[in-house]
Parts: structure tokens; C-alpha cells; sequence
């Protein structure tokens, strides 16, 4: 099995805030792995990372199996930099590429506050999302010379429209849709890029239990039936309980756990720090 | 199928439109009381490109620039210089050793005869575009990174830098310094004789331009590089995560608004018959930011109809004004110069008080006439209601940014 994704010793230092501490993790190909934690803990900053947004102050991240981002301290963060391990990145190139390059390899996220284009019809926010990979220069765009591509990209917007089950909407503006299908139309959206692997930050937020369970069961068959690689932030325990592979904890920046479900369940300190907080 | 029905009407459209201009441009004298309108229609189409090209850039890209004037400047000499015949040169670099002596309609006119004469003002006027072009990609690429209003204030600046080197002396023997450039091929002299008859192309050419250019404009809008603008505008953030490479985007749309806005300078030249670094001021550019907010940011046909109501109202139906009679009342103690302004500002303030979204808010005139098509006509109670509802919903999101303004 191939790793689809690797993270190693990833710390983003903002000033004096450690939002992600020496964060080394791993996600195989095929699998749902989830990243957990308390408000604050880091996993929003660690997609950020993980996706261009951010360059991080240290670390490494590879892509199957070939490194897209790698940084060390530099400037005014050499003085500032608290962790460890950051001689091992010194000696090789910095690699940070803007978020489009990493999405154009393989890899596509939602957001946790929703941003689709507004705008924009729901048909249109899943159609702009292939213009990355549309060969066609601008001349040949305006005079149409790009319409054989550009007929094949409207037919793949309406399978993939039907498959998040969003077709009948196609024509209303993506913001008149409500909360839970707006998240999908996220989804959808990232499933435009033609990605490998989908990070999915909260997809789950803001909707009701029976939507919840629908889309636990349209991320299962993200997985099985589109054969992607899934990484997700979620907050609702029985969502991440029933279809991750593996969970990873962070806590204040740092990793205080990781293991199958039934392991992550039973681990005092997890309990302690997230889910006791949660049962308050 | 449905696009290609469409397509036609818009092609039918146009060409009677066409047609209609040439034939004024035939049946109308300059010194005729009509004259009026050729003038304005020229200066129209003018001013129409060039608040397309912006709305391109400030509504569909949402980068707010504010060097329109300096391309256009850029426009209108480009095309003076390369237009202007041989025998004028000298007289028209009255102080200055001419260093470019050569013209497109001339040259080529020698070689091919009239012909010649319209292919060498379409590469000049293509020229035009291309050397604002040329300085949009090089001030772009610094400056396309900084934000909304540090944009704004940079280009705005590059204007102004511009209109101070064309007017710089040691460029005279290139762009005759602080002296007008004249005498070179303008739209009042655009004329064919065949036999006995004289066919006038005065404002058939500009508006020509225009149309050409409004039609590319549109197909790039709703291409799949219109789309990816639009994407940046409505959110950047979301745009580079799918794939858009911001600063490509960004440079395209700042270089192709430059083009237009380069064409555009060219056309003002053509039909003002001077080139005059001093008449590209920023008030111009504001003039032009006016007419896109009046028609809608975001709308072509918008921008096409502020540009055409702005020019109308300010260049002949306010007229009056100035000149002691209006609407037939005299009154020359009140309408005396300087009244136009005052009443046309009032109106502008009227205008966007009212339709705080512009004439056509981000709506193409199309869409418009298709939905007042399925409801029986603009003036039905629906309708109505309709426009109502547009504006309730611009009154919120007024107070919605009021209020997020409150918080911050
Ligand atoms: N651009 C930034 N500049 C400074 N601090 C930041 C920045 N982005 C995030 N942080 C800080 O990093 C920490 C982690 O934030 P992050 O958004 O990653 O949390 P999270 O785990 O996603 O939380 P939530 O579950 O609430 O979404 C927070 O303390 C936050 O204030
Ligand atoms: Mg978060």
C-alpha cells in the first residue's frame, strides 16, 4: 500500500502561537483517516499547511511518496523557532507551492466556513472548479476553439452533480441552498479538481442528525465507489467513530494520540483532553 | 441549439444596429442640428469600450484599478504617432526632431491603395492595445499582489506617472512633449468616394470598434477564463484551492482590460482628432468608474448604457443648461455655465441613491428582456414586484455591511 499522504515534523509558528507542533502523521492510499481535537487544537491550520495556504516554519510534507512542501526556520523565525528536528530540513530546497499547484496534483479540500462563489449558479461553482485543468488558451477560450472540451467538462459537472445528489439545483445560485447542501456542493466542488485524495474540514458541521448519517454514508461511498483517499476534520463523534480507518488527536498543536477507533476510544488521555471537555 | 437561436438574434441584432448607424452617418451632416447626436455617439462608443474594459477588471475580476486614463493615454499616442502622414511630421513636432517617421495607413496605402489605408489604422489601432498591453504586464507583476485599496492608490499613481513622462521634453521628438499630437488619421476625415457620391464612415468606424470589441469582451466573460475571473472576484481563497492560479489570473485580466483601455485611448484620439497627454487625467478615470457603477458593476450591458446615458445627458441633452435654454424655458441668469454640472450631479446622486446596485445591477439586458418575456412585459404587477424585491434586497445588504462595518 502507497502512502498517500505524509506529514513530518510540521510546525506553524504564527508569532509566538504554535498553532501545529511537530505534527508528523501518515494517511494510506484508500483510507478515511480522521484528525480530531478540541477548538483551537490545530487542524484547520494543519490543512491550511498541508494545502499552500500556509508555509509551514518547519517540516516536510510529502504527496504520494514525492515531497510538495518542505520549509525550515528562516529570518526572524530562526530566533523564534522552540522545536526540535529542524536541522534535517536545512541543507535541502524550500519547497512551498501555491495552493493551486498542490490541488492541481491530486489533492482538493472544503471549508470549514463554507466558500463557495457566490455569485455563482450551484452548476457553475462545480464547472469553474475544472478550469485548472482545461488546456485551452485564452484565444482559443473566446473564439470557442475549446468547445469539445468544454462540452466534455459540462457532462462531467452533471455526473457529478448527480452523484451528490444536487442535479435538481443545478441552476439556483449556490448561496440560496441550505446549510447541509451547500457542504455537498463543497464536496462536489473538490470532486471537480479530479483529486486523489479530498481533505474535508467539517463537512458535517451545521447539520441535523439525519443529515449527518446521509453524508457518513456518501463519504463511505466517496471511498469505495470513486476509490479517494479521504482526510477529514470532524467534530461529530459518531460520524468519525463509524467510518474511520484512523484517527489522529491534536491538542494544543500537538499530537496526543492516534490508533484505530476502539484504541482512540479507550485513551485516558484523549478523554481528558477532548472528549471530557465535550461531556461537561 | 438554444444557443446557437440566440446567437443569431444577437448577430441579426448587431448587424441592423450597423446598418442603421451607417445609414445616419450618411443622411446626417456634422453642421446639422442632428449633428449633435453623431458626436455623441462617437464619443459613446468611446467611452462604452472603455467602461466595458474597466468593468472587466473592477466587476468581473474585482481588482479596483485606477489607472484607466494612463492606458488609454497610452492608446491614444500610440495610435497618434503611427498614424500621422509624412508631409504633416514636421509640422506637427514643431520643436522636436521627429524620431518615429512612419505610418501604418500610409505605408501600407502605397502598397494596396484604400485598402491599405484600413489595414494600416486597424494596426495601428491594434498596436494601440498591445503596448498598453505591454506596460500592464510590467506594472502588473508587481502590483497585482497588494490589496483592494493599495491597488487602487498604485495604479492610480502609474497614471499619473505616465501622463507626467509622455509630457516630459526629452521624449518630445517621440510623443512631441507637452504639445498636442494632430493631423494624423481621424474618424471626421474617414471618407470614400465612389463616382459621384461620398460615403461618410465618421461614426460608423468607432462604433464598429466598439461592437467588435464589446463582442470579444463578452465571449471572454463567458468563457472558461470569464468564469475563473469571476471565481477570484467572488473568493480568492476558494479559487486557488480548485486550481486557479491567482497571479496568472489576475496579470490575464489586468493585461486584456489594458488592451481594451488601450483601444479605447486610440479611438478617443481618432475621434477627438487630438492626442493630449494633459486630457488623460484621472478625472477621466473617474468619469469612467462613474458610468460602470451607474450601469452595474459587473453587467456589460450596464456599462454600455451608463457610458451611453453619461455621454448623452452631459454632452447634449444637458446642454441647455449652459447656454441659456432649456426645455424651452430661457433663462439666462440661472442657465449659464457651470448649471449642467450642477444638475447633472444631482441626477447621478439620484440615480445611485435609488438603484444602489446601478441600472442593470450585475444582470445582462438579455436575461432581463427573457424574464420580462416569461412574465408579459416590465411594467406587469410581477414584474413590479420583481424590481421591488431587487431593491429590498440592495437595502439589506446595505445595512448588512453597515453593520459588519459597526463590529469590526
Ligand atoms: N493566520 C493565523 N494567525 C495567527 N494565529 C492563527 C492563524 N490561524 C490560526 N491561528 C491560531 O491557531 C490556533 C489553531 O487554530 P485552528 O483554526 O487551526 O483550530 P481548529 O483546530 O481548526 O479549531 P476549530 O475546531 O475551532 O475549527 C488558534 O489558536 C488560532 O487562533
Ligand atoms: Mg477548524
Amino acid at each position: 500500500m502507497r502512502k498517500a499522504l505524509e506529514l513530518k515534523n510540521v510546525t506553524m509558528q504564527f508569532g509566538g502561537v504554535v498553532a501545529v507542533d511537530n505534527l508528523s502523521m501518515e494517511v494510506n492510499e484508500g483510507e478515511i483517516v480522521a484528525l480530531i481535537g478540541p477548538n483551537g487544537a490545530g487542524k484547520t491550520t494543519a490543512f491550511n499547511v498541508i494545502t499552500g495556504v500556509y508555509e509551514p516554519t518547519n517540516g516536510e510534507i510529502d504527496f504520494f511518496e514525492k515531497t510538495i512542501v518542505r520549509n525550515h526556520p528562516q529570518g526572524k523565525m530562526k530566533k523564534m523557532y522552540k522545536g526540535e528536528c529542524a536541522e534535517y530540513y536545512v541543507n535541502q530546497p524550500v519547497l512551498a507551492p501555491t495552493p493551486d499547484k498542490i490541488t492541481l496534483r491530486g489533492m482538493a479540500r472544503t471549508f470549514q466556513n463554507i466558500r463557495l462563489w457566490k455569485t455563482q449558479t450551484v452548476f457553475n461553482n462545480v464547472l469553474i472548479a475544472m478550469h485548472g485543468h482545461s488546456t485551452a488558451n485564452v484565444f482559443s477560450a473566446i473564439f470557442r476553439g475549446n468547445a469539445n472540451e468544454e462540452a466534455a467538462q459540462r457532462l462531467k459537472v452533471e455526473k457529478i452533480l448527480d452523484t451528490v445528489g444536487l442535479l435538481d439545483v443545478k441552476d439556483e445560485l449556490a448561496t440560496s441552498l441550505p446549510y447541509g447542501k451547500q457542504r455537498r456542493l463543497e464536496i462536489a466542488r473538490a470532486l471537480a479538481t479530479d483529486p486523489e485524495m479530498l481533505l474535508l474540514d467539517e463537512p458535517a458541521a451545521g447539520m441535523n442528525p439525519q443529515e449527518t448519517l446521509e453524508l457518513t454514508e456518501f463519504i463511505g461511498s466517496i471511498r469505495r465507489d470513486l476509490k479517494k483517499t479521504i482526510l477529514l476534520i470532524e467534530h461529530h463523534m459518531d460520524l468519525v467513530m463509524d467510518i474511520s480507518d484512523r484517527i489522529y488527536v491534536l491538542d494544543f498543536g500537538k499530537l496526543i494520540a492516534n490508533g484505530t477507533p476502539e484504541e482512540i476510544q479507550k485513551n485516558q488521555g484523549v478523554i481528558d483532553a477532548y472528549l471530557g471537555v465535550a461531556e461537561d | 441549439m438554444k444557443k446557437t437561436k440566440q446567437n443569431y438574434t444577437a448577430l441579426i441584432a448587431v448587424l441592423i444596429f450597423m446598418s442603421v448607424i451607417f445609414v445616419l452617418d450618411q443622411l446626417i451632416k456634422p453642421t446639422d442640428s442632428l449633428g449633435m447626436l453623431l458626436t455623441v455617439l462617437q464619443k459613446g462608443s468611446v467611452y462604452a469600450l472603455a467602461a466595458v474594459s474597466m468593468n472587466l477588471l473592477n466587476g468581473f475580476t474585482g481588482l479596483f484599478s485606477l489607472g484607466h486614463a494612463g492606458f488609454m493615454l497610452i492608446g491614444a499616442y500610440t495610435y497618434a504617432i503611427f498614424t500621422i502622414p509624412s508631409v504633416e511630421r514636421d509640422n506637427v513636432y514643431q520643436y522636436f526632431d521627429a524620431a518615429i517617421r512612419f505610418s501604418f495607413p500610409e505605408t501600407f496605402s502605397q502598397a494596396l491603395g484604400p485598402f491599405g489605408t484600413v489595414l494600416g489604422v486597424a494596426v495601428a489601432v491594434i498596436l494601440a492595445g498591445l503596448i498598453a498591453t505591454l506596460f500592464a504586464y510590467l506594472i502588473g507583476l508587481p502590483v497585482l499582489k497588494l490589496k483592494s485599496d493599495y491597488l487602487a492608490i498604485a495604479t492610480l499613481g502609474f497614471a499619473e506617472i505616465i501622463r507626467a513622462i509622455f509630457q516630459w521634453e526629452k521624449l518630445g521628438p517621440i510623443t512631441n512633449g507637452s504639445n498636442l499630437l494632430k493631423s494624423f488619421v481621424r474618424t471626421s476625415t474617414m471618407q470614400l468616394t465612389i463616382g459621384s457620391v461620398t460615403l461618410s464612415f465618421s461614426t460608423f468606424v468607432p462604433v464598429l470598434i466598439a461592437v467588435i470589441c464589446i463582442t470579444i469582451i463578452v465571449l471572454l466573460v463567458n468563457s472558461t477564463y470569464g468564469r475563473a475571473f469571476k471565481a477570484v472576484r467572488d473568493d480568492e481563497v476558494a479559487a486557488e484551492a480548485m486550481g486557479i492560479n491567482l497571479a496568472h489570473t489576475k496579470q490575464l485580466s489586468f493585461c486584456i482590460s489594458s488592451f481594451f483601455a488601450g483601444i479605447a485611448g486610440a479611438m478617443m484620439a481618432m475621434v477627438l482628432s487630438i492626442a493630449q497627454a494633459s486630457n488623460f487625467k484621472v478625472s477621466m478615470t473617474y468619469e469612467i468608474l462613474l458610468m460602470v457603477v451607474l450601469g452595474g458593476i459587473g453587467s456589460i450591458t450596464g456599462s454600455v448604457i451608463g457610458a451611453l446615458l453619461f455621454i448623452f445627458a452631459s454632452e447634449w441633452w444637458l446642454r441647455g443648461l449652459d447656454s441659456g435654454t432649456f426645455l424651452g424655458i430661457n433663462a439666462p441668469n440661472v442657465f449659464r455655465n457651470g448649471f449642467r454640472l450642477v444638475v447633472f450631479s444631482v441626477i447621478i446622486m439620484i440615480v445611485v441613491l435609488f438603484f444602489s446596485k446601478g441600472i442593470m445591477g450585475d444582470r445582462e439586458l438579455p436575461d432581463l428582456i427573457r424574464s420580462w418575456k416569461k412574465n408579459g412585459g416590465p411594467f406587469r404587477k410581477k414584474n413590479r414586484e420583481n424590481l421591488h424585491n431587487v431593491l429590498d434586497s440592495a437595502q439589506d445588504e446595505s445595512e448588512d455591511h453597515s453593520g459588519r462595518r459597526a463590529k469590526s
